[in-house]
């Protein structure tokens, strides 16, 4: 137990993901939230990313989790311009609300 | 070594509350402040695991600009009005049985594959970009970011850089009956169609219709 090792890292990993996952599908809020939810999914899996290549001794995971890190900031920053435009043409972000598509 | 592992348990103790209080709370201001709150504990652990440069880029990436972009758009949109209702209404609390089973599910797989996994055996012998513990971590990381990813380094810029251009077209909006200057009409403007030379015949005068 006081030995940390790579099992509790991914455990940790896991566990935010799962947590993500139920952020995406119990919200029905507004859309930010579920954005955040994706923001805490690529959290997990930079957490592995980083846990494995810690204890392999390999940089590239290290490596791509700033590639992540990248596009995690672009997604963000797409999403929100959209859901700021959305905003501004029906003037709600309510989940249920958005039914244009009738998915 | 003991207190290594109380303060992984203390971060992660932190993250998972805070994650579970980002899905959860009522409020979506108090949301992205458990976001902040859960990027700061990761990148405490990222640090205390030994990826230091990855833990400060994480703090100031996710908490310095991407969570005060989600605390921008959530304070600049109206959703105050609906802090108080969790959700909006009852009949779209079915996907909630759905949700927590497909999660549970997922997160037992991912326990699963955890726990029965091993190395592959010949592995250390595969990976060539071996940590050199002589160097700092950010001198290792940017010794291969620079030299064996540095492709894949320029291709991340252009996704930023089409984020950004894609971003600004998205909301830059032309607002109608604004008066600016405009520089090109300005300068393209000729001495032809500024003034008009006339002949004006003498003790005529003008009509009015001219």
């Amino acid at each position: 137990m006081t030995e940390i090792g790579l099992g509790h890292y991914l455990t940790l990993g896991a566990i935010i993901f799962s947590i993500g996952i139920i952020g995406i599908f119990l919200n029905r809020k507004n859309i930010i939230v579920i954005l955040m939810s994706i923001e805490l999914i690529l959290l997990a899996v930079n957490i592995n990313l980083v846990a494995f290549s810690i204890f392999l001794g390999d940089l590239a995971g290290q490596v791509f989790t700033l590639f992540i890190l990248t596009v995690a900031a672009a997604e963000a920053a797409i999403g929100l311009a959209i859901i700021v435009v959305y905003y501004r043409n029906s003037g709600t972000i309510r989940v249920e609300e958005i039914d244009k598509l009738k998915g | 070594m003991i207190a290594h592992a109380i303060f992984f348990y203390l971060f992660s103790f932190i993250a998972i509350v805070s994650a579970v209080m980002v899905t959860a709370s009522k409020n979506t201001v108090h949301s992205v402040f458990f976001l902040i709150l859960d990027f700061i504990s990761i990148s405490c652990l990222f640090i205390m695991i030994g990826a230091e440069f990855l833990g400060m880029i994480m703090l100031i990436v996710y908490v310095g600009a991407v969570a005060v972009l989600f605390l921008f758009v959530v304070m600049m949109l109206n959703v105050a009005q609906q802090k108080n209702q969790w959700f909006a209404s009852e009949a779209s609390s079915g996907h909630i049985p759905v949700g927590l089973i497909i999660s549970t599910l997922i997160f037992f797989e991912l326990i699963i594959v955890i726990g029965g996994w091993k190395y592959k055996p010949d592995l250390f012998d595969l990976n060539n970009s071996m940590t050199n513990f002589n160097l700092s971590n950010t001198h290792s990381i940017g010794q291969i970011l620079y030299t064996d990813y540095i492709h894949v380094f320029q291709i991340s810029g252009m996704i930023l850089l089409v984020a950004m251009v894609g971003a600004i077209v998205l909301t830059f909006r032309k607002r109608e009956g604004v008066k600016t200057q405009s520089y090109l009409k300005q300068i393209s403007r000729e001495r032809s169609e500024g003034v008009q030379i006339v002949d004006v015949e003498t003790n005529k005068g003008v009509k009015i219709d001219d």
